[in-house]
């Protein structure tokens, strides 16, 4: 099934390329979020299923929610209907939608003719991931733990406004 | 049938973080900044996962979490700074933070 990678990976360059070349912020995440997406249809024609599924949740659910919330954060005001009519007219969306039909064209047709596996691949299976995180990379599980508290303490410090400081520009 | 050659999963890495870089180098809105950052990490979890998948071992998707760990965290301090950015020079534009004359 090799041409289910090469389309997926046709969608992940002409998306990437789309988001370092839109102006508005939110159509580029519009565009990332498919280019995540392709990337795990990558990873499952490469027999990665763990891995594609962790890209959808963490990467196109997760992380891309929170450049959502800071575009809303930092997007505030009145004249945001206007905004909002402008973008729902259908030179914005459609290119990411057409191209999101394809990638879902592929995934059908891998759910009714592979019956959720691939040919030809050898699928590495998320127990082997588990056992091999939980055992020679245990000492890089806590690292990464680590990491992540410190981001937590880091954003919170980052993003906390502080009492004096609010106009000072 | 044959699976896909390891070159070209590693030539789509290469694309996807050559991309991401003319991101980071030609855009000067800091949240494309951090976008393109973000494709730069995705690129770099691919070629961990394509060469994991060559050799049919679990040790590039045991990469790829670790990776995914590191977008994370990376994302959730850049989005704080980028709100602190914001209200300290009411813009996106990176160029306003020249103080240091870089």
């Amino acid at each position: 099934m090799n041409f289910l990678f090469y389309i997926s990976a046709a969608i992940a360059v002409l998306s990437t390329v789309m988001v370092v070349t839109r102006p508005n912020p939110v159509h580029g995440l519009l565009y990332l979020v498919l280019s995540l997406f392709s990337v795990a249809l990558v990873f499952l024609s490469l027999g990665a299923n763990f891995a594609a599924a962790l890209e959808v949740i963490v990467y196109a659910g997760a992380i891309m929610v929170l450049f959502v919330f800071v575009i809303l954060l930092i997007n505030p005001g009145s004249e945001a209907t206007d905004r909002e009519k402008r973008w729902l007219t259908p030179g914005i969306w459609v290119g990411p939608s057409i191209l999101a039909v394809v990638l879902l064209l592929e995934l059908i047709y891998v759910l009714a003719f592979g019956g959720g596996q691939l040919s030809g691949v050898k699928e590495v299976t998320p127990k082997e991931v588990g056992l091999s995180l939980f055992g020679p990379y245990v000492l890089g599980v806590e690292l990464a733990s680590m990491l992540l508290l410190a981001a937590i303490v880091g954003a919170y410090h980052l993003g906390r406004r502080r009492a004096g400081e609010g106009d000072e520009s | 049938m044959a699976p896909v050659p390891v070159e070209h999963g590693l030539l789509l890495a290469g694309i996807l973080f050559a991309l991401g870089t003319v991101g980071v180098l030609v855009r000067r809105n800091i949240l494309f900044i951090l976008m393109s950052l973000e494709i730069m990490l995705n690129a770099a979890g691919l070629a961990f996962v394509v060469s994991g998948a060559a050799w049919a071992q679990a040790d590039g998707q045991v990469m790829f979490i670790f990776i995914l760990t590191i977008a994370a965290a990376e994302v959730s301090v850049g989005l704080a700074l980028v709100l602190q950015f914001y209200h300290r020079f009411k813009t996106l534009d990176a160029d306003a933070a020249d103080r240091m004359r870089g």
